[in-house]
């Protein structure tokens, strides 16, 4: 049974069906992120307030701070093993036709992993109690950190990068799940396509509102 | 043509390989790319040098056998072509054609261009094959099929086991290879009793020969020779998850 758990389409089994539920994750941020544009600070921090509390939420929470582990660790495992099965590299680089956004996922899944830590430092660390900041305000600590150049150009190129890791990832997803089709295959490509214009889109539009405009 | 070739040359398995570099005069376009090495060999054994080892057997593209990596290609540039298919005619008078053999830690190299591909073959003992006497051919109309499966199924039975598709993966993945014998198997009656043991045995065999896990690239597809397509991974997933 172990061996059926841990075969290499088992793993990207459940690598998938993780990052499939970080995609459903992604567009409730970018709504509650929203709420940044407004003037008045009290319509995010309730939301935040609310995400931090409400019973419900903490559950979904685990179970996407479980999914992120697992994408990430069995991300890794499958990269390190797919770098032992060629041993000795071709002297001539490979020039078989390919999608960069699959071959390339690895590193921009780091870069995002990056993002993510630097992230977690700056809300949801502080909101466990584990690093010092205002939990009460976190509409200001956002104001403040997009005002930070460097953090904009962070912020925006991380967000390029994980729409290059977003239009790979629901397609890829969907064909390790089994699912493709004549036709609804092309329909997934274009939905991966808008999914991953649109998502670090709208990110990338409230962080240079703030930094630009506000 | 005259052109220039560095080709890989590796005296055995554990012995450390390094490129050596041939050139070649008069050879004709029309020439295969195999004719090609041939003329290459017997001007090496005419100055009483060791030839290249490649290798090859039909000659006609359905063996598998002659699988090289042309120019950071499997099976050279042109699609839906296998090395001995290659004519001399697609490289330009004058150009360097690097010459290497498959690379993944389950192709060990055995000498210059040859590859142990056995773990192929392991994978097949392990479960490619309907283990009942399938007796004389059965009159057509007793078994139905549906034309599209019974295309399909023909569609991946094609593939011949060559290794392109391990060779241009970047994880050197085995995917599209057993992908085509699965769903060769399992859309037809005959493979569906011993589908799931099947699908357990030749995955759980592709593991343990060392293969890289498929990330959908498509690199395998768009390489392989018989242009097997990346929906029979898909099926083979789906083979996988209902054998659960």
């Amino acid at each position: 049974m172990n061996k059926v758990l841990y075969s290499s389409i088992s793993k990207k089994f459940v690598m998938a069906l993780a990052g499939s539920f970080l995609l459903l994750f992604l567009p409730v941020h970018l709504g509650i992120n929203l709420l940044l544009l407004r003037e008045d600070p009290a319509p995010f921090n309730q939301a935040a307030h609310f995400m931090a509390t409400f019973p419900l939420v903490k559950i979904v929470e685990i179970v996407l701070l479980a999914a992120i582990a697992v994408h990430i660790i069995w991300g890794i495992i499958l990269q390190i093993q797919n770098w032992m099965s060629r041993p000795v590299r071709y002297n001539v680089r490979n020039r078989s036709e390919t999608s960069a956004f699959s071959k390339f996922a690895f590193w921009t899944g780091g870069t995002i992993l990056i993002f993510l830590v630097i992230h977690f430092f700056n809300f949801y660390f502080i909101k466990l109690g584990l690093v010092e900041g205002n939990a009460d305000n976190f509409y200001s600590v956002a104001h403040q950190l997009f005002r930070i150049k460097g953090y904009l150009i962070l912020y925006l190129v991380c967000f390029f990068l994980l729409g290059i890791h977003l239009y790979h990832a629901f397609q890829s997803a969907c064909q390790t799940l089994g699912l493709n089709h004549r036709i609804w295959t092309p329909v997934v490509k274009l939905f991966s396509l808008i999914y991953a214009l649109l998502i670090p889109s709208g990110f990338a539009y409230i962080a240079l509102s703030i930094c630009f405009f506000n | 043509m005259r052109i220039k070739l560095k080709i890989w040359r590796q005296k055995d398995a554990v012995s450390k390989g390094s490129f050596a570099t041939y050139e070649l005069d008069n050879i004709s376009p029309e020439m295969s790319f195999l004719e090609m090495l041939d003329a290459l060999n017997k001007s090496l054994v005419e100055k009483s040098l060791e030839p290249v080892a490649f290798d090859h057997d039909c000659r006609e593209g359905i063996c598998g056998s002659c699988g090289m990596y042309i120019n950071g290609y499997p099976h050279g540039p042109v699609k839906g072509l296998t090395t001995c298919h290659l004519s001399m005619r697609y490289f330009k008078d004058g150009e360097t054609i690097v010459i290497e053999p498959w690379r993944a830690k389950a192709f060990p190299v055995i000498k210059d261009l040859i590859v142990d591909r056995s773990a192929f073959d392991k994978i097949m003992i392990a479960g490619g094959f309907i283990s009942v006497s399938a007796g004389a051919a059965p009159e057509a109309n007793s078994v139905n099929v549906r034309k599209k499966n019974s295309d399909a199924a023909f569609d991946s039975s094609i593939c011949i086991g060559c290794g392109a598709c391990v060779a241009s993966c970047k994880n050197a993945s085995a995917m599209l290879f057993i992908s085509a014998k699965i769903s060769q198997y399992s859309l037809m009656p005959q493979g569906r009793p011993e589908a799931k043991e099947r699908v357990m045995s030749m995955v759980s065999e592709m593991d343990k020969q060392g293969f890289g896990n498929c990330s959908n690239t498509g690199a395998c597809e768009s390489q392989c020779p018989k242009q097997i397509k990346l929906v029979n991974i898909a099926r083979l997933n789906r083979e996988y998850f209902k054998a659960f």
